[in-house]
């Protein structure tokens, strides 16, 4: 039996949060975090907490596990169970709505702040905006983010100032489009980012990195941004 | 009566935030017409997110000299002949443009030494009407192409403003006296309020209902809510018999590895390390239809020649094609594989069985995506006020088999087709009767009857059975008196539904609710499967009977189409009116 505590925390109900604890049976099976929440779930259908795709695409279920923001769909129990023991909470530094659930607004909104979308002031052309293999190279490791907010709710940066610094996930995105050889608005993009919240308030910790479940480095790409804005300076 | 819930007005909902919905959403708000995009997860959290190997259309970058008719050829082909033709050609010939689109929109494709976008070939394609040998047709982003395209849709409605409901769960259709949907009851999950969101029209994008089987490939939220909508209302539902199996699932944890695997050079083999599908297609080999590949893997086990310990799957053999192929082309698939099958794809094959995955039938709409309700065979009627694109539609392209990389296609030139055919309707002046408070309530009755449930079944016994049901009876392989035995404790098993009881009546963020009101949509959408299955007596496609082994074309070269108030099966005629060529008559499908 594994030993599971998970962070309840109903704004009907409850004045303020607190911990369950369940018991699941594993059958001695390496599962998934997120199947251990299903088998709890048929315990008591009133624990609540984000999930769709179950393959780590879909960006639903991050959360704190076991001290360590990760998508409970992928993380195996070998991975972070230690002492048969396994703690379950909403990703920190966002309102909780209920449990697992997370208020992911300020998040949201610091992504759309960076206008994540391809700005191109020339005609378009009648087939696609054509791209070496090599332009597009630089694009990897940058669009595949999910926006699962792991990296931007583990930034100490992110919780002092989540109305100000883009955060992790959001400075990524805003890279991506800097990094596309189809994006004519690069002066633009920095002008809006040039003052010493926006990105400057990133010190290089790099738990963004560490957390990351797709394996980004969101940090790399906010020290590029930070040269550009550098290079714009000078 | 219902208690008073509140009301927001638009010109247009649409019900979806995947590739459909957002295609939809994105041309109706550059229309300039007052559009809401409901969705009960965050757009990007869509089952498109997890399509991988690509969108087919004749762009003509891998071969210059590519031509969409071609493409029409093998879709039709690959249909077992019961797509519609005009629909199909329509899908072939705007793709292009809809692909570029989606280009200048920033999705990152992949990319040919030419700068152009990179195409791989998949299954079912071929060059010159099937007389010039395999065809590269699938444009792609890595094997990450449903992120890449899921994303970009979403960039591009943030750039076009689109007004966004997320987190909304659409419970039912609101009918008015006329019988025109002017709009639909939908909660606000996070505060657990209901609304009648108002519109002159509205449009169904909800996806696939794979959750019907135990073994999916399908995302959770896949539960053909669009579809229980619309049998609730009394719509008729087309060819719900034609579920695709997809061949490489993940044994097990029923995952996707993309057909694109043996696109790239990846093949099949079975415990003696035979490549067995040149047994079964001489030609095409393991790049046959889906329909073909699939069965051909169950008869390989049922012979005694599956691998693992149960021997009840197959190896996928990727490792030949060296790590930098597959660390640059399917990074996607050996992350999957490593994580759900503890298999490391550059060392070892892929343990894989067939899974269920793609649902070809749905709600039949013409090629504008207006509903129809098909009054005989060769008589439709439109449905005012609704349409449908997408997954949980049927227009139908992919008929008995859908070709892989042709659903991605589907949802952008089917999405924007809605958007064009509701502007145009909206501008000349198309207007309804508003609902009363008895349409209402009408709409209200599923909400209310699990609302004031007191005992009863438990959601997820009754899920699981119903899955189970399904995996069981309606499989890959099908027959008369197994299938009427699955359909006799289907019609049990919707008295359990019936009172099954929501323990949590609370309001914020209430999943328990959210999930009930799936599983009666999930329940409509097996039942119309089943009664489709056992009446189709042949087979055709995705549609394999074990009594009735060939395709009968006198009887069924047609769309069965469901009528959810008798529980019976009628025909429906197929398109065979293209509006440039002549119609591709039905030949004998061999790959
Ligand atoms: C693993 C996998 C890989 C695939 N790979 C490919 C591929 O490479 N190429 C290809 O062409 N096809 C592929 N497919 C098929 C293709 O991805 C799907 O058919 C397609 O994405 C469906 O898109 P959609 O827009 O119709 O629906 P979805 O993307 O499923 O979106 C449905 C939307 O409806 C919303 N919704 C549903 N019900 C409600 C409700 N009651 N209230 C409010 N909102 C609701 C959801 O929130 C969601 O936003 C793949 C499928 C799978 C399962
Ligand atoms: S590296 Fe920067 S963005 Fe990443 S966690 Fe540290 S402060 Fe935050
Ligand atoms: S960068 Fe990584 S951790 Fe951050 S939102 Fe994207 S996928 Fe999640
Ligand atoms: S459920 Fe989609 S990322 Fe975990």
């Amino acid at each position: 039996m594994l030993n599971v505590s998970i962070y309840r925390y109903h704004p009907e109900q409850d004045e303020k949060p607190h911990m369950q604890d369940f018991q699941v049976d594993t059958s001695g099976k390496d599962l998934m975090v997120l199947d251990v929440l299903f088998s709890i779930k048929e315990q008591d259908s009133s624990v609540v907490f984000r999930r769709s795709c179950r393959e780590g695409v879909c960006g639903s279920d991050g959360m704190n596990i076991n001290g360590k923001n990760g998508l409970a769909c992928i993380t195996p129990l070998s991975s972070c169970v230690k002492k048969n023991k396994l703690v379950l909470r909403p990703l920190p530094g966002l309102p909780v709505v209920r449990d697992l659930v997370v208020d992911m607004g300020q998040f949201y909104k610091q992504y759309e702040k960076v206008k994540p979308y391809l700005l191109n002031d020339t005609p378009a052309p009648a087939i696609e905006r054509l791209q070496t293999p090599q332009e597009r190279a630089k694009l990897d490791g940058l669009y595949e983010c999910i926006l699962c907010a792991c990296c931007s709710t583990a930034c100490p940066s992110f919780w002092w100032n989540p109305d100000k610094f883009i955060g992790p996930a959001g400075l990524l995105q805003s890279y991506r489009f800097l990094a596309d050889s189809r994006d004519t608005a690069t002066q633009e993009r920095l002008a809006e980012l040039d003052d010493p919240f926006s990105v400057f308030r990133c010190h290089g910790i790099m738990n963004c990195v560490n957390v990351c479940p797709k394996g980004l480095n969101p940090t790399r790409a906010i020290g590029h941004i930070r040269n550009m804005l550098l290079d714009r300076a000078t | 009566m219902a208690e008073n819930i509140s009301t927001m007005s638009f010109d247009a909902v649409v019900i979806g935030g995947g590739g459909a919905g957002m295609r939809a959403a994105l041309q109706l708000t550059e229309a300039g017409i007052k559009t809401a995009c409901i969705t009960k997860v965050f757009p990007t959290r869509s089952h498109t997110v997890s399509a991988q190997g690509g969108i087919t259309c004749a762009i003509a970058s891998d071969d210059p000299d590519d031509d969409w008719r071609w493409h029409m050829y093998d879709t039709i082909k690959g249909s077992d002949y019961i797509g519609d033709q005009d629909a199909i050609e329509y899908m072939c010939s705007v793709g292009p443009q809809a692909v570029f689109e989606l280009d200048h929109m920033g999705l990152p494709f992949s990319r040919t030494e030419k700068g152009r976008i990179y195409q791989r070939p998949f299954g079912g394609q071929s060059k010159d009407f099937g007389k010039g040998g395999q065809a590269a047709r699938t444009c792609a982003a890595a094997d990450r192409t449903g992120h890449a395209l899921l994303h970009a849709l979403y960039q591009g409605n943030l750039k076009g403003g689109t007004t966004f409901l997320n987190e909304w769960f659409a419970v039912d259709l609101v009918v008015n006296d006329n019988k025109a949907v002017v709009g639909v009851i939908a909660i606000c999950i996070e505060t657990g309020e209901t609304v009648y969101v108002d519109s002159k029209v509205t449009v169904l994008a909800t996806g696939g209902a794979g959750r019907i089987y135990q073994s999916t490939t399908n995302a959770h939220i896949n539960t053909g809510d669009g579809i229980g909508m619309c049998l609730r209302a009394g719509l008729p539902v087309q060819d719900m018999e034609m579920w695709q199996f997809h061949p490489t699932g993940i044994a097990g944890a029923g995952t996707l590895v993309t057909e694109g695997c043996r696109g790239e050079g990846g093949y099949l083999i079975n415990k003696d390390g035979e490549r067995f599908m040149e047994r079964y297609a001489p030609n095409a080999k393991d790049l046959a239809g889906r329909d073909v590949v699939a069965r051909a893997m169950v008869m390989e086990i049922l012979e005694g020649r599956g691998v693992g310990k149960n021997a009840d799957c197959v190896h996928l053999k990727l490792d030949h094609l060296g790590e930098e192929v597959l660390e640059s082309r399917l990074p996607g698939i050996c992350e999957l594989s490593r994580t759900f099958a503890h298999v490391d794809p550059v060392k070892e094959p892929i343990p894989v069985v067939p899974t269920c995955h793609y649902m070809m039938g749905g709600i039949p709409t013409n090629v504008g995506g207006q509903v129809l309700f098909p009054e005989s065979e060769s008589k439709d009627r439109v449905v005012e006020g609704l349409y449908a694109c997408g997954e949980v539609a049927c227009v139908s392209v992919h008929g008995a088999n859908r070709l892989g990389g042709n659903s991605l296609l589907d949802l952008v030139v089917f999405g924007r087709a809605v958007g064009l055919q509701v502007e145009k309707s909206i501008r000349d002046g198309y207007s309804v009767k508003p609902a009363t408070q008895n349409n209402i309530d009408v709409a209200m009755v599923q909400l209310q009857r699990l609302n004031n449930s007191k005992g009863g079944e438990r959601i997820s016994v009754v899920r699981t059975e119903l899955q189970r049901i399904m995996q069981l009876y309606f499989g890959v392989f099908r027959e008369g008196p197994s299938m009427r035995k699955g359909l006799d404790l289907l019609r049990q098993l919707r008295g359990q539904l019936q009172n099954v009881y929501l323990q949590d009546k609370s309001q914020a963020f209430n999943t328990d609710r959210i999930e009930s009101l799936e599983l009666n949509n999930l329940f409509e959408v097996a039942f119309a499967t089943a009664v489709a299955a056992e009446a189709r007596q042949e087979s055709r496609g995705a549609h394999a009977r074990n009594d009735y082994t060939d395709r009968d074309d006198k009887q069924w070269l047609k769309h069965s189409v469901y009528y959810p108030e008798e529980e019976r099966i009628g025909k429906r005629d197929v398109n065979f009116n293209p509006a440039t060529m002549p119609a591709f008559p039905p030949k004998i499908r061999t790959y």
